[in-house]
């Protein structure tokens, strides 16, 4: 089991090693001028002169990787500014350095995924267990068409159409918009409660197909077939046998969505303008300003990494075999 | 549920596919899922015909050349966003420029954006894992190695993020990007990132199936390597690539959607869905009717589009159910 983590591990850092690289190449060797892209809208020959020398875009390109993987572990100075450890980069738009901006918005992003999946897991894990028992019948019939229509919704397009007639028309529900939990926690309920019902229905549905086929396969197992031979109730036989089975297939699920939530999480962000990271990525887009860019997509690719490891931990944890 | 007509000749075996398609015909589902799919190509592909018999461009701001059309603040007259038998969809808020046909040319540019992906991606995937299931050893870890890094990127930010940056190597910041090179640059990132998991998808299948007894007769018969990938592999592939390619068209249409939403993708005056939607996505409050006609075609197509995938996949495999 050690070895196994191990050799996953390192695997992982190598994997976000070469992304980072990969990520740091495309977005400061490509562009013309890094320097003016990182410069904003507004931008004097005199700040961009000076960016261009405190980001150090004047030297060799794999000096400033190193510089920059230097700055993630031990921190560097921009000019005068310390940027301390793990430093992203510093962004000149917002006079600010990037990994401080991101911990400011982290809590947005991090509300909208935990309200969000726990709505869906239960709303969709619920609904697919209850499809996969009533298979053929007629409310498996309603649930899987209920589901397709929801797979096939758009966040962009429900989530607004949601607002107009939820909060603007028939003010059912409070303005979506993220306020702190620790300064108004009624205020960041009622500002969520739309942003996670609007993702629940979109990605509950595929929950409920996922779980529904899940449970469907691990019915048909032996294990099931002499549990329920053994004379154990049904009720014990779905849920304590069956569902055990597919639960693992669930979880894997989970697991890879929420790896890329936090980037899918930018259009949901963009639609109930809550100010998370995927939507300091769009901001810094328009704003012009690479180091924040730079930034959120790495801390993205993180995120997605540190996720499937964790998959394939939990997994090595319930299966051995994997671990060979 | 398989109603099997009888043949006219029970005795002439029938192909796979023509056993396939005898399946499709019969899912009733499937067929009107797929009669919806071919009108919206049809739409697509007639769309200039179709607006000049309608007699009306997308381009054309009629709501600001004629008075009367728009009301001061710029929405359009008359109720559900001034449709009406001379507008038939209404009036874009502001430009006031038709959106029947900014709808139809919308799909011209969502399914040929999505179809050109999905050709590449399907391609060059089916490429990759071909190579990397049949050659095993190290060029099967090297390339898988590659797949993962490559799904190791948030992709929707990434294309964000990325997009402006391709254009400023090309285009320098006071110009406009002409649309050729807003498509391009689109079919390009969303390419980089979607051959990924067609690899992965069939490296298993071609993983699996390399060991079959069929493909150890074909290699001791002393067939070459191209000649098993073409005579042996590949025909027992057609279902996992038709199938990943059917349900990653409506994929790609609603991913390129989101990017023009986003502000990413297709700009003005490009008539796409993404991009009303965008539009639609600030004058909601006023005027709803523009939000509802993409976000309800978008989803129309994306639901038949689905229904479609699963009854060809039911049909190309019945087992699979």
């Amino acid at each position: 089991m050690f070895g196994y983590i191990l050799r996953r591990g390192l695997g992982a850092v190598l994997i976000l090693l070469v992304v980072s690289a990969v990520t740091f190449l495309l977005f400061y060797a490509l562009p013309a001028d890094p320097a003016r892209l990182s410069c904003g809208k507004t931008c004097t020959p005199q700040s961009l002169a000076q960016i261009r020398h405190s980001m150090g875009l004047d030297r060799p390109l794999a000096v400033q990787y190193w510089q920059f993987l230097h700055g993630v572990f031990a921190g560097r100075h921009f000019d005068a500014v310390w940027c301390a450890a793990p430093c992203l980069g510093y962004s000149f738009v917002n006079q600010q350095s990037v990994s401080s901006t991101l911990a400011d918005r982290f809590p947005a992003t991090l509300s909208l995924a935990v309200g969000a999946s726990v709505l869906i897991l239960t709303v969709g894990v619920g609904f697919g267990i209850l499809a996969a028992l009533r298979r053929g019948r007629a409310l498996d019939k309603q649930l899987t068409a209920v589901a397709l229509v929801g797979a096939s919704m758009q966040v962009y397009f429900l989530g607004i159409v949601a607002r107009y007639l939820l909060v603007d028309q028939f003010d059912l529900l409070p303005q979506p918009g993220y306020t702190g939990i620790t300064s108004d926690p009624g205020k960041w309920f009622g500002g969520m409660l739309l942003p996670w019902i609007t993702l629940a229905v979109v990605s509950a549905a595929t929950y409920v197909r996922f779980t529904r086929s899940a449970m469907i396969e691990a019915e048909s197992q032996e294990y099931v077939r002499t549990a329920r031979a053994q004379g154990l109730p049904p009720r014990v036989v779905h849920l304590r046998y069956a569902w055990r089975g597919a639960l693992t297939l669930v979880l894997t699920q989970f697991g890879l969505d929420l790896g890329v939530f936090l980037g899918s999480a930018v259009i949901t962000e963009t639609t109930f303008n809550i100010h998370g990271i995927a939507q300091l990525a769009v901001t810094s887009v328009t704003n012009l300003d690479l180091p924040m860019i730079t930034g959120t997509v790495l801390v993205a690719a993180t995120f997605i990494v540190v996720c499937n490891t964790a998959v394939d931990f939990c997994y090595a944890l319930i299966d051995p075999r994997v671990r060979l | 549920m398989i109603r099997s007509r009888p043949s006219k000749d029970p005795t002439v075996p029938r192909t796979p596919a023509a056993l396939a398609w005898q399946r499709l015909r019969a899912d009733r589902t499937g067929m009107a899922a797929g009669v919806v799919v071919c009108a919206f190509f049809l739409l697509g592909l007639c769309a200039p015909l179709i607006s000049a018999i309608y007699g009306k461009n997308p381009y054309t701001t009629y709501g600001q050349n004629e008075p009367g059309l728009l009301d001061e603040f710029g929405y359009p007259t008359g109720s559900m966003g001034g449709i009406s038998g001379r507008f038939w969809l209404g009036l874009e808020p502001g430009l006031g420029r038709d959106v029947f046909t900014q709808l139809l040319y919308g799909i011209r540019t969502s399914l040929l954006i999505s179809a050109v992906v999905v050709l590449i991606v399907t391609v060059l995937g089916t490429a990759v894992g071909l190579i990397a299931g049949y050659a095993g050893g190290w060029l099967d870890a090297g390339l898988g190695r590659i797949v993962d890094i490559a799904l190791s990127f948030p992709s929707t930010l990434f294309i964000i993020a990325f997009v402006p940056v391709v254009q400023s190597l090309f285009v320098s910041a006071d110009q406009q990007t002409p649309t050729w090179m807003r498509v391009t640059t689109l079919v390009v990132v969303l390419a980089a990132f979607g051959w990924a998991p067609v690899a992965r998808l069939l490296r298993g299948q071609v993983v699996s199936l390399r060991t079959r007894e069929f493909v150890e007769a074909a290699r001791i018969g002393g067939a070459s390597p191209i000649r098993i990938v073409r005579r042996e592999l590949l025909p027992n592939l057609w279902t996992p690539i038709l199938v990943s390619a059917s349900l990653s068209v409506p994929v790609y249409v609603t991913t390129e959607a989101a990017l023009s939403f986003l502000g990413a993708g297709i700009d003005e005056p490009t008539p796409d869905w993404g991009r009303m939607i965008h539009r639609g996505a600030e004058v909601y409050l006023s005027d709803i009717t523009y939000m509802l006609i993409p976000g309800v075609a978008i989803l129309i197509f994306v639901v038949a589009f689905n229904l479609l995938g699963d009854s060809v996949r039911d049909a190309l495999s019945p087992s699979g159910r």
